[in-house]
């Protein structure tokens, strides 16, 4: 049974229609269930969410959860899991109800998404699957003459596994130009910063060496996501990737770039601080 | 197998645009027939067997129904968590075909030898899991289960000359053949070494036993009727596999004897101990693990002995 509602959640942003799409709102929602659920993940749900409101606002197209035709939006870095709850609550795909089961017993929104939520087409988490499957969905596309899109939104720590770099050659080779993969170059990972567990420099010559056409985009700029985006041929030439430059912990001073965010859920005091800082109103 | 395999694949493919083969760069001799015919429809993937069933789960996704190719080791182990996290997790009509399986690589050496494949995949709820015994065998459970809505994994043998007498190419999902009746004993043979089993019986006639044998190609859904139908005619059985008796055919009939209480005896023939560099023949590695003709008459003859009816 999941507990009740804690009383540090404002009824009023409970029972309101949802608000608009963008990254506070999304850092709003994150840190309101964060604390509400008690768990972690936080600095890395806060450090996407400028890349997730530019998709989801205005980059994918995708009327219905069920259409076979729409874009496909996979979220490789699991973790970041309640950046995507967010997106799609504020997106109408999914219920504030639903929502405010995130880590209940029996929640389909658990830490990492699972492909039996509407919207989600593959459940994700352990790191390396997101850009194989991607380049299966954008390779059928191709073959079903679909002008649907596949982003893939990796992290870093995630271009150490091989099989990603097995799917880079794959699209490549087959230039899936309909192929957009979108790198979280935010620095760290499990148990400290890339730069000394592995490092990896020149990551856009990597990914540029392998085939891609590569570009850097300040990962919390959303209009230049979108633009860079919108300048991308996906229909011919070879598949795209962004390395987005972010800031781990994104817009909350305390949280930004320090690894235990990665894991530890906030204090109550964490948590005002936090939510004030997310939403201006200091 | 492989022939019958891929035969039988550009017939169904034929009639459904929906299926697609991707080998790990494998398949010489084999798979060019159906990369002639559907050029659009076949993809090298690479060395690569972790990408590979990743965009086959991709695929699958998107509505086709992949059949991706390798030998039995690289097709199971080396992607093994992409198969759990990709169709089995997503319940996807993916279709891993493994060839080669037991000891069919014999001389290419132990890293190429398929004794793990059917127990690691056993274990994989909702994973459709086939060992045929013969290439006759192989066509019909292809056949049979090209379309079903989950995943597959066929464990293959190379050849396509042998034939199981008294097999006549049956197979149904969930069910075992019995091809070759007796009252004395009774053999369980799953994969290509099932021909084996079939011969040790007949040598056993001559020495005055009576052994029937059993070919069980589907391991999940597990036959279990018919193993329990059978079992409990037996106060001794054998299970005959390529295989360490470890997780595959052993453990699935020790599983059932146990859970239904039989009192049947069971001996495992299969690999029981961990490679020891020597490459071989298929036949002198079947033959040194226990496997071979001669080793189940013995085998057979000296479990009669020591059990007392």
């Amino acid at each position: 049974m999941r507990p009740g509602p804690q009383t540090t959640l404002a009824p009023e942003t409970r029972t309101d229609p949802a608000p608009a799409l963008s990254a506070r709102a999304i850092r709003r929602i994150v840190l309101e269930q964060a604390k509400r659920a008690n768990v972690g993940h936080i600095g890395s749900a806060l450090c996407v969410a400028d890349i997730l409101a530019a998709l989801y606002g205005s980059i994918l197209r995708m009327a219905h959860p069920a259409d076979p035709k729409r874009d496909c939006f996979i979220l490789s870095k699991g973790h970041a899991a309640l950046a995507l709850y967010a997106a799609l609550f504020l997106k109408g795909w999914l219920s504030r109800e639903a929502l405010d089961t995130y880590c209940a017993d029996a929640s389909l929104l658990g830490v990492h998404p699972d492909h039996a939520l509407p919207g989600v087409d593959f459940s994700t988490g352990s790191l390396g699957h997101g850009l194989p499957m991607g380049a299966g969905v954008a390779l059928g596309a191709r073959l079903q003459r679909s002008s649907r899109r596949i982003f893939v939104l990796v992290s870093d720590a995630e271009c150490n596994e091989g099989s990603l770099w097995e799917a880079v050659m794959f699209a490549a080779h087959h230039r899936l130009a309909n192929l957009v993969a979108i790198v979280d170059l935010n620095g760290q990972q499990a148990l400290g910063r890339t730069d000394a567990i592995l490092a990896l420099p020149g990551l856009e010559g990597r990914w540029q060496a392998f085939g891609w056409d590569a570009h850097v985009v300040d990962g919390h700029d959303g209009a230049a996501i979108e633009r860079t985006i919108a300048g991308l041929d996906t229909r011919s030439g070879p598949p795209h990737v962004l390395i987005a430059r972010t800031v781990f912990g994104k817009g909350v001073s305390f949280m930004e770039r320090r690894l235990e965010w990665h894991y530890l859920p906030m204090s109550e005091a964490q948590y005002r601080q936090a939510l004030a800082e997310v939403c201006g109103n200091r | 197998m492989r022939g019958a395999f891929a035969t039988a694949l550009i017939e169904l493919a034929a009639a459904d645009p929906r299926i697609l083969l991707l080998t790990g760069d494998l398949g010489f001799m084999v798979l060019e027939p159906f990369a002639e015919r559907f050029p659009e429809r076949f993809f090298n993937a690479g060395v690569a067997e972790q990408n590979m069933i990743g965009l086959a789960t991709g695929l699958a996704r998107s509505g086709f129904i992949p059949f991706v190719y390798s030998i039995a080791t690289f097709a199971s182990m080396r992607p093994y968590e992409f198969i759990r996290n990709g169709p089995i997790l997503h319940r996807l009509p993916v279709r891993i075909v493994g060839v080669g399986a037991g000891f069919e690589y014999g001389h290419a050496g132990p890293s190429h030898h398929g004794l793990e494949d059917i127990g690691i995949m056993r274990v994989q709820p909702g994973l459709t899991l086939i060992a045929p015994a013969d290439h006759r065998q192989t066509r019909t459970a292809l056949q049979k289960t090209w379309d079903l809505p989950g995943p597959i994994y066929l464990s293959l043998g190379k050849d396509d000359r042998t034939i199981v007498p008294g097999l006549d190419g049956r197979f149904e999902l969930g069910r075992a053949d019995l091809v070759h009746d007796g009252t004395d004993v009774l053999m369980l043979a799953t994969g290509a070494i099932a021909s084996e089993a079939v011969a040790a019986a007949d040598a056993l006639a001559r020495h005055g036993v009576a052994c029937a044998v059993m070919v069980v190609a589907s391991l999940n859904p597990a036959p279990t009727d018919d193993l329990l139908g059978v079992l409990e005619r037996f106060s001794v059985a054998l299970t005959v596999e390529a295989h360490y008796v470890v997780g595959g055919l052993g453990s699935l009939v020790s599983e059932t004897i146990a859970e239904h209480g039989l009192r049947c005896r069971l001996v495992r023939c299969g690999a029981r101990t961990a490679p020891d560099g020597r490459s071989g023949s298929n036949a002198a590695l079947s033959r040194a693990h226990g496997l071979s003709r001669d080793a189940l008459v013995r085998t057979v003859l000296a479990a009669l002995a020591t059990v007392t009816v």
